[in-house]
């Protein structure tokens, strides 16, 4: 960021005179987003004072009681902070270390597929999984699990895994698995199609295997995709897919399965401890921030200065 | 890669190796799809107690029956058609127009609105402020709830903004030499070039308001204005199918039965639109994930 300018009488003129011929840029093009943002995106930003507040609907924002840390405090000292924190964490990091690599790996193995039209149809496939709605896969997920369901009929068992707290992030993780990681190859595998030829041929000349094409070609192409992919997943721990943990959720898987945002709806809107449950989310919104900007600090210095 | 590749015969069975493997994946997408589509046509006794079957006798389109005489799964449909409809057009004609001028270098006031915008991407209300100021605007009930305050997406004005800046700037001198004002070369000269983006975005949001569930679940309380996802919701997650459909169910058991039978033949009512429109716009959609992926 630049020092604060103070522009002189001609900057500013010039400036002026640029907003007066190109006014339509303003009224047409950016004014009806600004206006939308400002609306649902920042009056909302005001209304987290409700989390300070001992939040009453009849009396509204501006009557009802201030009571400014006591809700954050109810949940710091709750005896389900911990859990929640550790399910939100649990769930979100075994998440990205689980599903990182099978995107890089699905490319590397598709680059090898000599045959375009064979290649196409794996991607066509692989890809599909993504357009598939959150409760139509949890629907699935349902219906495969059910006691009386393809799995535990192969398995030969009569369990019922949907509510087995122990299986509820094996099930998440698994399904996010194979919803995503076809979708998620997509950017490696546009990396991997700018490999040169020429290295090929030099790979071939040098008399290197396969193993160690990929290891000394593949690899170094899509590290530097790999490292703010990590980063940019990394810097959304706390910001998982609500939908999805919400439609997995019963009232016996909930001691892994509930979660900060999962809870937040809950108390919110099912309870309607409005002031509370708004200081729940505003913590978690707070935390899932500071872990942005340090994530937005390394990839600037990883992308040569520029962020996002 | 076009250079000829030469393998070992080590090389060989490491690349059978992978092969197996992206054989093995490419099975674990395929084989749940296909075990939907089957048990769809299954008669729930012989699907609950037996699983798929392979005799005429055992297939049926019972399923199909009790899914399509429900007036609810139509509605949904018309609903869900009309929502990420409006949805995509409003919310892609916000974001183009927004991202114009951000991709102007010139344009006074720039940096200022970019932030404006890329705030909100990183912090915002949550869930309960929101949620009342929707309904203190009145919009609980209303689809306005599910369209307006997601219309502008900063992600997908970032996307607009970066196909702009990749037009060559020699167009927009020729068009003011011209005496093109800026709206004029805008719509005459760089939307109609912009076609392959535009698509991307409308596609993006028609699928991305088409999938979802909860705005609908928490703003929509009229059974009448749900949405696809909120009705086959009730079926396949909730357990509860609707009363029409396993009306003539002789007991508890038997209604469980077809309860589970159903869910295979609403996840193939409901997903099938989607599906079969997906391999013709799947290019589109890979070029979204790559334009993101300039400024990942």
């Amino acid at each position: 960021m630049s020092l604060p300018k103070f522009p002189d009488a001609e900057t500013r003129h010039k400036k002026l005179v640029y907003i007066k011929n190109n006014w339509q840029l303003y009224v047409f093009f950016a004014l009806p987003a600004v206006l939308l943002t400002f609306i649902f995106k920042y009056i909302p930003m005001g209304g987290l004072a409700i989390a300070f507040e001992d939040y009453n609907n009849r009396l509204g924002i501006f009557g009802s009681e201030w009571i400014w840390f006591e809700n954050f405090q109810r949940f710091l000292s709750s005896t389900e902070f911990p859990r929640l924190m550790v399910n939100t964490l649990k769930l979100s990091v075994y998440g990205l270390l689980w599903g990182f690599f099978p995107p890089i790996i699905l490319a590397i193995l598709l680059s090898r597929v000599r045959r375009v039209g064979i290649r196409k149809k794996i991607q066509l496939l692989i890809y599909a999984p993504n357009f598939i709605s959150v409760i139509v896969l949890a629907g699935m997920i349902i219906a495969f699990l059910s006691p009386v369901g393809p799995i535990n009929a192969a398995l030969g068992t009569q369990s019922n895994l949907m509510t087995d707290p122990a299986a509820f992030r094996p099930i998440y993780i698994i399904s996010g698995i194979w919803q995503g990681a076809g979708w998620a190859s997509i950017i490696y595998t546009a990396a991997l199609s700018g490999v040169s030829g020429d290295l090929v041929d030099a790979c071939n000349i040098d008399g290197a295997s396969l193993l160690q094409q990929i290891w000394n070609v593949d690899i170094p192409t899509l590290k530097p995709i790999m490292v703010i992919q990590f980063i940019l997943s990394a810097g959304q721990i706390m910001n998982i897919g609500f939908e999805k943990a919400l439609a997995l959720q019963t009232d016996l898987n909930r001691a892994a399965s509930e979660i900060i945002p999962t809870y937040v709806y809950r108390l919110g809107l099912e309870i309607g401890d409005y002031g509370y449950s708004t200081a729940v989310g505003l913590f978690n919104a707070v935390i899932n921030v500071v872990l942005l900007l340090a994530v937005n600090a390394i990839v600037s210095k990883l992308n040569d200065g520029e962020g996002l | 890669m076009e250079s000829r590749q030469f393998y070992t015969r080590k090389d060989k069975v490491v690349l059978w190796c992978g092969y197996i493997l992206l054989a093995l994946f490419s099975l674990a997408v395929l084989v749940p799809l296909i075990y939907v589509v089957l048990a769809s046509f299954i008669d729930p006794v012989v699907l609950t107690n037996q699983g798929i079957s392979f005799m005429p006798e055992d297939w049926t389109l019972e399923g199909y029956r009790r899914v399509f005489q429900d007036d609810m799964i139509g509605r949904g449909f018309l609903n869900s058609f009309l929502y990420s409809t409006v949805f995509a057009v409003f919310s892609t004609v916000i974001c183009l127009l927004a991202a114009y001028p951000l991709s102007l270098p010139q344009f006074v006031g720039r940096k200022a609105i970019n932030t404006f915008f890329l705030i909100t991407m990183f912090f915002g209300g949550g869930l309960m402020p929101t949620y009342l100021l929707v309904s203190n605007l009145n919009l609980i009930n209303s689809p306005l709830a599910l369209i307006l305050p997601g219309a502008v997406n900063v992600w997908n004005i970032i996307l607009a903004r970066t196909y702009y800046k990749s037009i060559p700037l020699e167009l927009h001198e020729a068009a003011a030499l011209d005496g093109a004002s800026e709206l004029q070369y805008f719509f005459r000269i760089l939307i109609p070039v912009c076609k392959p983006i535009i698509a991307v975005l409308v596609l993006y949001q028609f699928v991305g308001m088409w999938n979802s569930y909860f705005d609908a679940m928490i703003y929509l309380e009229d059974q009448s204005l749900q949405p696809l996802q909120l009705v086959i919701r009730s079926i396949l997650v909730q357990n509860t199918p609707r009363p029409g459909m396993v009306a003539d169910a002789q007991n508890a058991a038997m209604m469980a039965k077809i309860a589970e039978q159903l869910k295979y033949s609403t996840i193939v009512v409901s997903s099938l639109p989607l599906l079969v429109m997906y391999p013709f716009f799947q290019k589109y959609f890979e070029k979204g994930v790559m334009l993101g992926s300039v400024k990942g």
